[in-house]
């Protein structure tokens, strides 16, 4: 076979892996969520219809808490300079390191009603009953504000790092004042970074599973709508209800790309960005470095509470504020049963797959759409699969492995896959696409394509190019997007609570049963483990 | 004399052996000044000085009898081109050179927009989104954006460093006739003399933050107060020692150095004796470098059939600078 038909048989292939393991299972779930019933029921129940609405406007408001955090910040930290700025600024994005039902048991531990802080209180005050319950939409929606803001943050600090600083001088030497060039300069160019985010936490928010999950408690957003109608065993019911989430998100998505503007907001000239601004005033100084260490405190407190938490051994603290003992216990028994230490050693291999194949896939997927000439066509559904379990809450594609993998229907390409060990890590996979694939495209168009022109005039043939040029070049942003898929595959429960078996049970799973037996020491120290492990590789993969 | 905009012992340090300045300078109104220096000779940082980008530590600025060394960008009134343009890419044509116009309603603001366009020959541009635009075509819409509010001062920053050289000199050319038709006071930064040259009416030579020499384009050329600025501007020989000698007879003293020009060199029966080493053609004449018998080299100018390569020769001066050795100074 020519080169060019080896391409084109090898885009093929990929095409059609990428849409039966992306596209094929919503398809599927799409064709058979045809049940006249289940579309009545899910039409004339109010909880349906509160539920969705629960959805959109959970999302919303935490778009708008988020940014009214995560912007100012960002300027803050940007534009200003004062003691500790940069300590601060990098602990300051430390939520990331939190995965969701991680953070999640994090603020039961410090603000639930028996949480440290409710403690506090109610011994402070000698109340009989803890002052609160963390429960409800505003507990969510705290949660969100927590782990979310942080998108705001860093993608308005990047976008003000983009900024040229003589469009701000350029506005300024046009009459401009400070006001004047915020609103009519800095804004709009901020545009793509503050619609990017604005996205990015919308889609989380309908997507996200555990805050709604734990703190829920009567109150029902989407996601836990169908995980809780899948568990009833109505499944065409949760069929309808994927259908409508899924619908609802591509909608929203669409919308919400609108925002973004086509403009190109690329600066024409070299960027240089504004250096930061000292503050002058000593007591503006000295007050902005005291609030930012009270802030970074406060957004450590969760990060620190679970640590103190797992080291209570079972059953040792019950009404005192600190707990009267602690040791490892906790971990000593998580390394050395064999029934705790298997979910944990389930999570590391199912997340290591499952990132190696969604590396595996971008790579191919990048040399393809960037290097060979692909038809446009093959080229774009290349692209549109990998970044579509994106647009997709992560239950969506739960429900739609579960059901489009339970059936042996090989001519159809459906096994029965549901019940093995295969099944989570694909799972895992699918939603891994969106980040490897991003990282790897982005890093393969920025690979200037005569570096391997050069190195194959010195002789290097194919592999050694790859080897000694391509993939050195690619590192940083295969690394990025391969350490957030691992983060993502190791901390995920939206898939694993649709999926699992009790053989293949993943560390989030082992923390809710955990937590179910009032271990919450055990819970806390599963906990530590995902937040450490996902610390480090997260900080392994954005070196550079 | 006072300038339109005088400059008076304006001082900029940015660290203990970083500084520009103190630097006095007067330009008269519709003079057009080039400051021109190496890099890092501290003449971007006078501009941005004169901007109000950056703060003076030391000196004043005045803007026809109005002192603005402390007034904000935003309200000097000095109209600015950006190296890189700083067009805003979120707007248009017609609403980048409309950001600075304010009042007079809307009507007016439209009239102002048309009539810059039309004078940087840019009529029916005024949708056109920035990044639709050709190199040549972005510096005239800054131009343009920049003379709209009608400044007292124009500042351009290295302002045809951007585009390819094929169109820099037609560029120049068009952007000295729009300066001149509408008479507005203007400094420009260059590290080309023959850009200062040919768009300056005067020109300030910089040098490690110092003013070195300001002066119509010959004087400079033909009468250098140094050796840096002898050779930072045009082509220049130097000769010391024996060489000079004999080249200048007793016009040297020590502790002076020579500096010829290289068309002001020619070859002859008698002179400075020397070995004809490369020859470098250029169309309207031919340069030829010569090497002395101390190991000096240096460049004669002449026709291309003066002589041939490996020649022996004989250089002889018709012109020559003296200048005192860098280090006793003045």
């Amino acid at each position: 076979m020519s080169r060019a038909r080896w391409t084109l048989a090898i885009a093929i292939a990929l095409t059609v892996l990428l849409a039966w393991l992306v596209l094929y299972p919503i398809a599927v779930v799409g064709a058979e969520a045809t049940n006249a019933t289940a579309w009545h029921d899910f039409v004339t129940r109010p909880g349906e219809w509160a539920a969705l609405w629960a959805s959109l406007w959970i999302s919303l408001a935490s778009v708008v808490l988020a940014a009214a955090i995560g912007i100012p910040l960002a300027f803050l930290f940007e534009w200003f300079d004062f003691p500790g700025r940069k300590t601060l600024g990098a602990l300051i994005a430390l939520p990331v390191v939190l995965p969701p039902l991680v953070g999640v048991i994090a603020f039961l531990f410090l603000y639930g009603e028996s949480g440290f802080v409710a403690r506090a209180i109610q011994a402070l005050f000698k109340l009989e009953h803890a002052p609160w319950e963390l429960q409800g939409p505003l507990a969510i929606l705290l949660v969100h504000a927590y782990s979310m803001y942080v998108y705001f943050y860093l993608f308005t600090r990047a976008g003000l790092a983009r900024l040229d600083v003589s469009m701000l001088e350029a506005a300024q030497a046009l009459g401009a004042d400070r006001r004047g060039t915020l609103w009519r300069v800095v804004v709009p160019l901020l545009r793509p970074s503050l619609a990017g985010a604005a996205i990015l936490t919308f889609m989380t928010s309908l997507g996200s599973f555990s805050a709604p999950y734990i703190f829920g408690g009567g109150f029902r957003v989407m996601t836990t709508q169908i995980v809780a109608t899948k568990l009833n065993g109505d499944l065409p019911l949760a069929m309808v209800e994927t259908v409508v989430l899924a619908a609802v998100a591509v909608v929203a998505l669409l919308i919400l790309r609108r925002t973004e503007g086509n403009d190109i907001l690329v600066a024409l000239g070299k960027g240089i960005a504004p250096r930061p601004r000292p503050i002058r005033r000593a007591g503006v100084r000295r007050l902005t470095t005291i609030a930012g260490w009270g802030l970074a405190v406060l957004l450590l407190l969760p990060h620190l509470t679970l640590g103190l938490v797992s080291l209570v051994p079972y059953g040792a603290w019950t009404t005192e504020i600190l707990p009267p003992v602690i040791n490892f216990d906790n971990y000593r028994r998580l390394l050395s049963e064999a029934e705790r230490l298997r979910p944990l050693l389930n999570s590391l291999w199912m997340a290591s797959a499952s990132t190696a194949a969604a590396v595996l896939l971008a790579l191919v997927a990048g040399w393809l759409v960037v290097r060979r000439r692909v038809a446009p066509l093959l080229r774009r559904m290349i692209e549109g699969l990998l970044v579509l379990p994106w647009a997709l809450p992560g239950t969506v594609f739960a429900i739609a492995l579960a059901i489009a993998f339970s059936t042996n229907a090989p001519l159809q390409l459906r096994f029965v896959l549901v019940g093995t060990a295969v099944i989570l890590p694909l799972a895992y996979l699918v939603r891994g696409l969106p980040l490897t694939g991003r990282g790897l495209l982005a890093a393969y168009r920025q690979l200037d394509p005569s570096l391997e022109e050069a190195a194959a005039s010195l002789g290097a043939g194919r592999w050694r190019t790859l080897a000694r040029v391509t993939l050195p070049q690619l590192r940083p942003g295969l690394a990025a997007g391969a350490s957030l898929a691992f983060v993502a595959a190791l901390g995920d429960i939206v898939a694993s609570i649709v999926l699992y078996t009790y053989e293949t049970r993943p560390i989030s799973i082992e923390i809710l049963s955990s937590l179910r037996l009032a271990e919450t020491g055990v819970a806390a120290a599963f906990g530590v483990v995902l937040m450490i492990v996902s610390a480090v590789v997260l900080g392994v993969g954005a070196r550079r | 004399m006072s300038g339109f905009l005088a400059i008076r012992a304006i001082a900029k340090r940015w660290s203990s052996d970083v500084a520009v300045g103190p630097i006095t300078l007067d330009i008269a109104r519709g003079e057009i000044l080039a400051l021109l220096g190496p890099s890092g000779s501290g003449k971007t940082t006078m501009l941005r000085l004169l901007a109000g980008f950056e703060a003076a530590d030391a000196g004043r600025i005045a803007v026809g009898d109005e002192d603005v060394t402390a007034m904000p960008p935003a309200r000097r009134r000095i109209g600015m081109v950006f190296q890189h343009y700083a067009l805003f890419p979120h707007l248009d044509v017609g609403d980048n050179i409309a950001f600075g116009l304010h009042g007079g309603g809307g009507a007016a603001v439209e009239q102002k927009v048309l009539q810059a366009l039309a004078l940087v020959d840019l009529a029916g541009f005024e949708r056109r989104r920035v990044h639709e635009l050709s190199g040549g075509q972005q510096q005239r819409v800054a131009l343009a954006r920049a003379l709209a509010p009608e400044p007292r001062v124009l500042l351009l920053d290295e302002p045809l460093s951007n585009l390819d050289p094929a169109l820099r000199e037609r560029t120049r050319r068009e952007l000295r006739q729009v300066i001149k038709r509408i008479g507005i006071t203007t400094v420009f930064v260059t590290h080309e003399q023959e850009e200062a040259f040919d768009l300056g009416d005067r020109i300030a030579v910089l040098n490690g933050g110092r003013l070195e020499q300001v002066g119509v384009a010959d004087e400079l050329y033909e009468r250098p107060v140094n050796l840096f600025v002898a050779t930072f501007v045009g082509r220049a020989n130097v000769f010391r020692g024996r060489a000079a000698r004999d080249l200048g007879g007793d016009q040297t003293p020590d502790g002076q150095v020579l500096v010829v020009r290289p068309e002001r060199l020619q070859f002859g029966a008698s002179g400075l004796p020397g070995m004809v080493r490369e020859v470098r053609y250029t169309g309207p004449a031919t340069f030829f470098l010569v090497e002395g018998e101390e190991g000096e080299r240096f460049e004669v100018l002449a026709q291309p059939d003066a002589a041939r390569i490996d020649e022996r020769v004989h250089v002889a001066a018709t012109r020559v600078i003296v200048l005192p050795e860098p280090g006793t100074r003045r």
